[in-house]
């Protein structure tokens, strides 16, 4: 790790003279995210912090209630990944009820909603949220910097992102049994299997997908080729990385074990059972922020910390259980020339291998009867507690409960994907604010940049409020005495 | 099987306080059209938010009702009609009705049907929090006109119905 990453962390203990420029909330993520610039009067960056206003009220939602209710609450944390929650909870649980091996067809059920989901929210991240910078450039006129401006320039390309998200989303429905808040996965196993006259369904789309999924991966590579120099440099800062890997080592995202490299890539941790995540992270509370930073404990909050989700599970793996999806995992490393890649902007070529990959998992489950079987559900002998960690889009999705006696969830404990790449976020903008906002006039494109860095994690602020008119994006120029003196806003 | 020729489509969260208004109405309005012959021609959808997939929903409709929670709408609601608009730049991983339309336009390459959006005021959207009683008495209201939109879902009427 560089020895200046903290550097544009604090700025001078006189922050009096200096200006503040905020985004606010940060657009086309989900939740409440604010970024706050401080400049000083010759417009050069003196501190650069993403604030995320986290609801610290999952444990207060879940305590109390029974542990059966669980997985179907836990929903309604996030609009953005349901499912996710839905099965880190229902793995928990299984652990309660002393259940150690699923019945094949309620791990496959599940794996099916799970993939469904991870190829989904890829699809939805990459051609709603990224495609428009990606395409038309990170300064580009913004009213045509969307989904919208996408399906008139490249009406394909956005054709194929809406089919490809329907897709994922009726797996979810199909498996899950509503397409928003299902009921598929139940402590123990599952509530339902796969009708075959569904499964024929699916798999009548299954090749077209597939297809797709390998023409956004090229779509991808095309980008970084096209301009490697900023694919490769745009807020690119050094890290540790975290993830499950199968207990085979391949990539998976439902199950597995802890492994953790260093920035070079070296293996720090291998094979760390889930239960005792505990042990290995810690999360540091810092005083300007509602998120917890977390870390790798063994080497404190200031060496520590990593990064998740697919620029993390791709190269954390040995390799991709799927022969298309490892062709391109293998064309990845070569791009990193023996080293890990860190760019931010690789997240996108990670992510969308991930989508490959989750699609042609999907078309294996499909031709597997055990999807269709009758055994749903299993039993052993009760536990206190249980810890269910999955992959989820955005990186490890981790959930801890509790349970008493009476069947009440007496505690719980949940650290979600964005919060382990708060660190990593807050860095990638710092970079991203030296390198292009230094001693230069504001404006929309040159924020843009800002918010181009923090997409590239597809963070997810643990918010589903949405109505309409509350997330305007305002991006206010303020100096130290909170007098405005400049104003950017658009609709939301 | 041919499409209900009415789609309406809510959002929102049971568990956000007011931005349950939208699943709640949408259950209420289910019960409504159980109960009543009124329902053969609407179909009901819900989600947490709009989403670009939702565009094939609005695929070969006759009217387009999206019903949901506002911050910041008069009390107790607006009813207003929507039209697609492009430049809609920034927003969350959710589409406002009007980009959602623009995506079905681009992707369909026909005009969409008719849209209206019924905007219900909500106050408080916190985690856990259960409706608060000025949106219960916003929903009523709102409810009022949702059934007399469903009894006679024509354009005309409905436009005459709109907020001033």
């Amino acid at each position: 790790m560089p020895s200046d990453q903290f550097e544009l962390e604090t700025a001078p203990a006189d922050v009096g003279t200096l200006r503040r420029v905020a985004i606010d909330p940060v657009s086309r993520v989900e939740g409440h995210g604010k970024v706050t610039l401080l400049l000083d009067d010759d417009d050069r960056v003196q501190q650069v912090r993403l604030h995320i206003v986290e609801f610290r009220g999952f444990e207060k939602f879940i305590q109390g209630r029974p542990y059966w209710e669980v997985p179907v609450m836990v929903q309604r944390l996030c609009g953005i990944c349901p499912v996710s929650h839905h099965l880190a909870a229902a793995k928990a649980l299984d652990h309660v009820l002393g259940v150690e091996r699923l019945t094949p067809t309620a791990e496959k059920v599940r794996r099916l909603m799970h993939y469904g989901q991870i190829l989904q929210s890829h699809a939805l991240h990459f051609f709603h949220l990224s495609s428009p910078d990606l395409l038309f450039g990170f300064a580009s006129e913004a009213g045509r910097r969307n989904i919208v401006g996408v399906a008139a320039a490249y009406p394909e390309v956005a054709r194929q992102g809406v089919l490809l998200r329907k897709f994922g989303q009726e797996v979810i429905r199909l498996t899950a049994g509503k397409r928003v808040h299902g009921t598929g996965a139940v402590p123990g196993g599952v509530n339902r299997s796969l009708r075959r006259e569904d499964r024929d369904g699916l798999l009548a789309e299954i090749a077209a997908i597939i297809g797709w999924s390998q023409q956004a991966v090229q779509l991808v590579k095309r980008l970084h080729a096209a301009d490697p120099v900023l694919y490769d440099g745009f807020g690119t800062f050094r890290s540790n990385i975290l993830s499950l890997v199968g207990t085979d080592g391949a990539l998976d995202f439902y199950d597995g074990h802890l492994r953790a490299r260093d920035a070079d890539g070296q293996i720090l941790v291998d094979g760390f059972p889930i239960e005792n995540y505990q042990q290995l992270i810690r999360e540091e509370v810092k005083a300007w922020s509602y998120m917890k930073f977390p870390f790798l404990a063994a080497l404190g909050p200031q060496h520590g910390w990593y990064k998740v989700g697919p620029l993390a599970r791709v190269q954390n793996c040995d390799r991709i259980p799927t022969p298309l999806a490892e062709g391109e995992r293998r064309e990845f490393i070569d791009h990193g020339q023996g080293k890990l890649i860190h760019a931010p902007l690789a997240y996108h070529w990670a992510r969308m291998i991930e989508m490959l990959h989750a699609a042609e998992t999907i078309e294996e489950l499909l031709h597997d009867d055990d999807l269709s079987g009758s055994a749903l559900t299993s039993s052993g002998a009760r536990q206190r507690r249980g810890v269910g960690v999955i992959e989820a889009p955005r990186g490890t999705l981790i959930h801890d409960y509790q349970v008493d006696d009476d069947d009440l969830v007496s505690s719980c404990n949940l650290i979600v994907s964005t919060t382990h790449n708060n660190q990593p976020m807050n860095e990638a903008i710092r970079r991203v604010a030296q390198r292009y906002l230094n001693g230069r006039q504001l404006t929309e494109g040159l924020l843009n940049h800002i918010e181009v860095a923090i997409r590239a994690f597809d963070p997810c602020l643990s918010c589903a409020t949405h109505a309409l008119g509350k997330m305007p994006l305002q991006v206010e120029l303020r100096d130290a005495a909170g007098i405005l003196v400049g104003r950017l806003a658009a609709a939301s | 099987m041919p499409l209900p020729p009415v789609v309406i489509l809510a959002c929102g969260n049971p568990s956000r306080g007011d931005d349950a208004l939208g699943p709640l109405l949408l259950e209420r309005l289910q019960s409504w059209l159980d109960a009543s012959a009124t329902g053969a021609g609407c179909e009901l959808l819900g989600d947490f938010q709009l989403q670009i997939e939702h565009a094939l929903d609005l695929v070969g409709r006759r009217l387009l009702l999206f019903i949901d929670a506002g911050q910041q709408t008069p009390a107790p609601f607006v009813f207003r009609q929507a039209q697609a608009a492009d430049g809609v730049a920034h927003s969350t991983h959710a589409l406002t009705p009007e980009a959602l339309l623009a995506v079905l336009l681009r992707i369909d390459h026909e005009p969409p049907p008719p849209a209206f959006v019924l905007c219900v005021r909500g106050e408080s959207f916190a985690l856990g929090e259960d409706l608060s009683a000025a949106a219960a008495s916003h929903a009523d209201a709102a409810f009022e006109l949702l059934e007399a939109l469903l009894r006679r879902p024509e354009l005309d009427y409905w436009q005459s119905l709109l907020s001033r």
